[in-house]
């Protein structure tokens, strides 16, 4: 009986759930048909382009993460304005609350006409590839990693050529010969960092000393803090960090200790420019970024599709020669002439070929040890 | 007695229909259309057949981690650990799949074995604990949790892969997928899984109301000093449930392995679906029928609101606050009860 009555409880609740929705429903779609032939009108009055719709699906950081979800969140938004789109009609994005959301976003986008559809971050590689390969008349994009497919673009950036020079700039910089990486996820794309960085710095000399070390996660900054706090105590002054939200833990611990007394440490940020992250008073920890213009090739790739030749099983790589990574010089206290000047000279034998910048441990081994 | 059964029709009705309308307020008070807001819900949910697949999907480990709650919770246990024994059954069940070649059918059931057997060894040792030792069982689940999070993350690196962040997919043999059930919901990611899912709400219904056992976990549940003076095993009980309850919760993590996801991959944070579990069994009452239909619920409520910011233009930040608020209502209904009965104790 009382299970009954249980049951009955439920059955009632669910259906009381899907009353309530179900009025709404037709309210919705009343709605939905106006908006529809308002676009309509839009279109008609615009002409020409503005049939070309984008969108992008951002991994869990989300368009406010300080980092390339939100650089590629501005680069959509800078085209929508330059091609006057409509912010939710002409360009959007999904947020992804998990990774099981990824697949789920991918297809809305597809479901609501979008021609163009980024997957921002490495993560979403599995699901562009799948999503892609069922829906062959959309274009997709995949920011930082290499998907196969047709209709995919691949967007990776030479984070190792611009980690060279941070490394540069760091064994410059370093006066106890003694520096630091912290890594988020231990993963082809991070090894990419590291392998730059330590490359760069053993070129400026071979016997400097680096630790590394792999927080496991993007988004934890108490452990970015307690990895900052071993390698700052253990002598390390320079902290070159590729983690994502658990860099921000990097900078507080820098903050602290340059606050709490005469010590002398840096970091060098990453993705964008992360000088507002260092800045304490009339001073500041960080020494420079390594930034990635993800809002570049966003903007890039969406117009090259705006003008039908959108480079569908191609990847396409941003690199020092076109500024699509680069070392940031807002801190010109810490970044001084001289150190710019060795840097600008590193850059240009990469650019030229001379120096070939490791991008995995294997090669950096092999790279360090040419050098002696 | 007819006030407990009147609150169990009334209570989860009245917080689901608050929550809505909480949300609903909160929507009118950030300026944004409530009744185009959870019109989107709804498309987005059941919107068509692939949403309704994705929902159908979501669904199924619902209902097997509200089960895990709620079968732990029938024995007076509270185990926070479910989402420690989904990772652990998630871990086992991709290891059975991609490791191993086995026929059809066999591979999926040995796969679904291994997961219900990780997530039992997970809940055994708190279950042993509480026994032997009286340590409570909520201190010793949510510790267990980290250690499954950084054990799985460590073989997943270290013995499953050559420090690759994501393993191999099962193989095709281990799999969950229902490639027509896929083509008739426009390739959504919905799996056999729903069946085992609903197979097992009815084990733990039988196991529960059906056997001795099932009898004695109860009467331990509702007070173990009078079924040890009856002659049970209290101490035995209640491992039975703890080991019970991970095996629920080891096949929802198989869920994902074998059906959702196909592989395992290194994670930062939890699933969450361990701890949506606890609020589903809450809201179900701790029956299975009850988990069936709230995780029906939950699904629906994580699946639609993904809609919302793209269709309705509701922020998602919002649309978290709007979900919060329906849990947080669902949650107090069960404080409101809880309160209701205490009151009514007294009053005698």
């Amino acid at each position: 009986m009382r299970r009954t009555l249980f049951l009955l409880t439920l059955v009632l609740t669910f259906g009381l759930f899907l009353a309530a929705c179900g009025s709404s429903d037709s309210g919705g779609d009343s709605e939905s048909s106006g908006s529809d032939s308002k676009s309509e009108e839009e279109g008609s009055g615009e002409g020409g382009n503005s049939d070309f719709t984008v969108a992008m699906v951002t991994d869990t950081g989300g368009v406010d993460d300080k980092s390339f979800n939100q650089s590629a969140w501005e680069g959509l938004q800078e085209f929508g304005k330059e091609n006057n789109l409509e912010e939710n009609k002409g360009y959007d994005y999904a947020q992804s609350e998990s990774d099981a959301d990824y697949t789920t976003n991918l297809n809305r986008l597809v479901r609501e006409d979008y021609n163009l559809i980024f997957g921002i971050g490495f993560l979403l590689q599995p699901d562009v590839e799948k999503v892609a390969s069922q829906f062959p008349e959309t274009n997709f994009s995949l920011v930082d990693a290499v998907a196969e497919g047709d209709n995919i673009a691949s967007i990776t950036f030479k984070e190792h050529q611009g980690s060279f020079l941070a490394g540069v700039a760091a064994a410059n910089k370093t006066e106890s010969d003694h520096l630091g990486f912290v890594g988020g996820v231990d993963s082809e794309l991070i090894n990419k960092f590291e392998s730059g960085f330590r490359a760069g710095a053993k070129t400026v000399n071979p016997d400097i000393k680096i630790d590394v070390q792999y927080a496991e996660s993007f988004n934890s900054a108490d452990q970015g803090k307690l990895i900052a706090s071993n390698m700052y105590s253990q002598g390390a002054d320079v902290i070159y960090h590729a983690a994502g939200g658990t860099g921000n833990g990097v900078f507080s611990e820098a903050k602290d200790r340059v606050r709490g007394g005469d010590e002398k440490v840096w970091v060098i940020g990453v993705d964008r420019d992360q000088h507002e992250e260092g800045a304490i008073d009339d001073t500041n920890v960080t020494l420079t970024s390594m930034v990635k213009r993800v809002d570049i090739a966003v903007q890039d790739v969406s117009t090259q599709a705006m003008e039908g030749e959108f480079p569908g099983g191609e990847v396409v790589e941003y690199g020092l020669e076109d500024e699509g990574v680069s070392l940031a010089r807002t801190n010109e206290e810490a970044m001084t002439e001289e150190i710019i000047s060795t840097v600008e000279e590193w850059k240009q034998k990469i650019i030229d070929g001379e120096v070939e910048v490791p991008m995995t441990r294997d090669e950096t081994e092999e790279y360090v040890s040419s050098l002696k | 007695m007819f006030s407990n059964r009147t609150f169990n029709i009334v209570v989860p009705i009245v917080s689901v229909l608050l929550g809505l309308l909480a949300g609903a307020v909160i929507m009118v008070a950030f300026g944004y259309n409530p009744v185009a807001g959870y019109a989107a819900m709804w498309n987005g949910a059941f919107g068509d057949a692939y949403f309704l697949g994705e929902t159908v999907r979501q669904v199924t480990p619902y209902i097997l981690s509200g089960l895990a709650v709620a079968f732990a919770m029938r024995a007076g246990l509270l185990n926070i650990g479910v989402e420690g024994q989904v990772i652990v059954g998630w871990l086992a069940a991709v290891w059975i799949g991609s490791s191993f070649g086995m026929p059809p059918v066999v591979h999926v059931l040995v796969a679904l074995l291994a997961a219900t057997v990780a997530g039992g060894i997970w809940g055994f040792v708190p279950g042993l604990l509480k026994a032997k030792l009286g340590v409570h069982e909520v201190i010793v689940t949510i510790m267990m949790n980290y250690i499954a999070l950084y054990l799985s993350n460590s073989v997943i690196r270290s013995v499953l892969t050559d420090g690759e962040d994501r393993t191999s997919n099962v193989a095709e043999t281990a799999s969950l997928a229902a490639p027509w059930l896929r083509e008739l919901t426009f390739y959504s990611r919905i799996h056999y899984g729903f069946i085992v899912a609903l197979v097992m709400a009815f084990t733990m219904w039988f196991l529960l109301n059906k056997t001795t056992r099932g009898f004695e976990l109860r009467a331990v549940g509702s007070n173990p000093f009078a079924s040890e003076y009856a002659g049970m095993k209290v101490g035995r009980n209640i491992i039975v449930a703890m080991v019970i309850s991970g095996g629920f919760a080891g096949l929802a993590g198989a869920m994902e392995g074998l059906g959702t996801f196909q592989y395992a991959s290194v994670s930062s944070g939890f699933t969450n679906i361990g701890f949506d579990g606890i609020a589903v069994a809450l809201l179900g009452a701790n029956t299975a029928i009850g988990v069936i239909l709230a995780a029906i619920l939950f699904g629906t409520l994580k699946i639609g609101a993904l809609n919302m910011p793209t269709e309705a233009g509701v922020p998602t930040e919002l649309v978290d606050i709007v979900i919060a608020l329906i849990i947080l209502f669902v949650a107090s209904g069960y404080i409101i009860r809880w309160v209701f009965l205490k009151f009514s104790k007294e009053g005698k």
